[in-house]
């Protein structure tokens, strides 16, 4: 692992993600192996390879029900997004606002939503009630986060643009809002990994009782029916979309702070 | 020369009740290089800052020869840029935060850029840059409104002594070339002596001021002057000054 390095990127023949992606192909062949050699029954243990089989086959089903969780992840993210942008604004524009309001944001936060989920059930239908869950769970990490960045403005730059008599408008827009975009985008990373979770245990809770078709309905089901294959299969598109929301905002941080932020900085060696 | 600023009786008492100015009564002529030395928390960053509109005095009156502050440009400690703005652009800022255009504000900003010797680096932006680039990024913004006042808070203080040389060199050319009044902060004998046409001494905490020293040698100086018996000269009286300042018997803080 001391392999020379120079602006973060491996001098060597060998590419950066040659190593980790070895190791899990590695893995896999291992489970695949310990499987075989053991005899394991896939009603125990299903190996990758019939978890990939069972992907392909139950495909159809499989895909309707990532489709309608991607839905539910995503309709709570954006949700989030733009209520707790909005809301972080208010609050760094009005202290008494900030005050008046967070109470009832931490409160949301620190309230395990699997104890929401049951009492949204009764009031909602089941659909609204799991995106109002995930809603939940993404918002507080977006609003905090956006908070803290938005008054972290340096203090100088802030007399500075006094100094030049700009208004409360210009120093919400070329100060305050750039500064906090690193913090935005951390909390967004959070907020997209647990828009998913929250979806995902939303759904959980209304169990038999919501016609829910998303992918944790179809672990509930197939779990029942002792489909432990399709168990796995739901589990891994699950854990499938959680990556790819973590990298899309990964990418999207790199592009947007790659310029000027020191986290996307690649130290020299 | 005419006078462009007059303080009388400024004091400033912060909300703790440190009293950090005391009675500063004290005239800024047009077109000089006026340096506030005092030892470090004595006092002169506050009065600065007040002269600059930053804060207001306790009590105390800042006239203006023109009846209203002008325009001021300011420099910080730090260089105090925003890191995801190009160099051009964070000199653009004073005209922007007044509605002008970047294309309308383009020439202006050249210009300063070229004034520090930076006209090659509008691109790039701060991270990129060593901190005395950062710095000279900060006095071009500074000048970028041509104000007729300009005001540094120990602009130096973190650089090393080569790259402090070479800024006292070129903002004792700016000065010079575009005759602005320039009020600097600084804590070293040495650099206010070579930059000042005047230096008022600060005694520590309360700030008063407890001596004004003129330096008569014209501007631009170089290193000649800063190696000749004149020199040290100065030093030796602004040096015993601050001494003297440091020695006399304290005044506690007491503004209950």
């Amino acid at each position: 692992m001391s392999e020379p390095r120079a602006n973060g990127r491996a001098t060597n023949a060998l590419p950066d993600f040659v190593l980790p992606v070895a190791i899990f192909i590695a893995a896999l062949a291992g489970w695949e192996a310990v499987v075989r050699l053991n005899d394991i029954p896939p009603y125990l243990l299903p190996s990758p390879s019939l978890i990939g089989e069972t992907i392909v086959k139950d495909w159809p089903l499989l895909s309707g029900s990532l489709w309608v969780t991607l839905k539910i992840t995503f309709s709570a993210l954006f949700l989030a997004i733009a209520g707790g942008l909005f809301l972080a604004i208010l609050f760094a524009q009005w202290k008494w606002v900030e005050r008046s309001f967070f109470p009832f944001a931490v409160i949301l936060q620190v309230t395990p939503v699997i104890a929401i989920a049951p009492l949204l059930l009764v009031y909602l239908d089941a659909q609204t009630a799991v995106l109002v869950c995930a809603f939940i769970v993404a918002f507080f990490p977006i609003l905090s986060n956006t908070v803290l960045g938005l008054a972290s403005a340096d203090h100088n730059l802030v007399e500075l643009y006094e100094l030049y008599g700009a208004s409360r408008w210009q120093q919400l827009r070329l100060l305050r809002l750039p500064g906090a975009l690193p913090y935005f985008l951390g909390g967004l990373k959070i907020g997209g990994g647990l828009a998913l979770i929250g979806a995902i245990v939303a759904e959980i809770a209304a169990g038999s009782a919501g016609q829910g078709t998303g992918l944790a309905f179809r672990i509930a089901e197939a779990g029942y029916r002792l489909n432990i294959p399709r168990m796995f299969a739901a589990l891994v598109l699950i854990s499938v979309t959680g990556i790819a929301i973590f990298l899309f905002f990964s990418i999207l941080s790199h592009l947007l702070l790659g310029r000027w932020h020191d986290s996307q900085r690649s130290r020299e060696a | 020369m005419s006078v462009l600023a007059t303080l009388r009786g400024i004091s400033k008492t912060f909300a703790n009740g440190t009293l950090a100015v005391d009675g500063l009564d004290l005239d800024i002529a047009d077109g000089e290089f006026l340096t506030f030395l005092g030892p470090s928390g004595c006092g002169k960053s506050t009065a600065l800052r007040m002269l600059a509109g930053l804060m207001p005095p306790t009590s105390g009156t800042i006239g203006w020869t023109g009846g209203a502050r002008p325009q001021v440009g300011f420099v910080f400690q730090e260089p105090t840029l925003m890191p995801w703005a190009s160099v051009f652009d964070n000199v653009w800022l004073p005209l922007r935060l007044r509605h002008i255009p970047r294309r309308d504000a383009a020439r202006s900003i050249d210009e300063a850029l070229d004034l520090v010797g930076l006209g090659a680096f509008a691109k790039v932006y701060p991270r990129e840059l060593s901190g005395g680039m950062k710095m000279r990024v900060s006095i071009a913004r500074a000048l970028v409104t041509r104000p007729p006042l300009l005001l540094l808070d120990e602009p130096f203080a973190a650089l090393d002594e080569i790259t402090r040389f070479k800024l006292n060199d070129d903002l004792l050319a700016l000065k010079t070339e575009l005759g602005t009044t320039v009020g600097f902060v600084t804590h070293s004998v040495f650099e206010s002596v070579y930059l000042s046409t005047r230096i008022a001494v600060f005694s520590p905490r309360p700030g008063r001021i407890v001596a004004g020293i003129d330096i008569p040698e014209p501007l631009p100086r170089n290193e000649e002057f800063r190696l000749s018996a004149v020199y040290a000269d100065h030093c030796r009286i602004v040096s015993a000054a601050l001494h003297k300042a440091m020695n006399a018997p304290q005044q506690q803080t007491v503004a209950q």
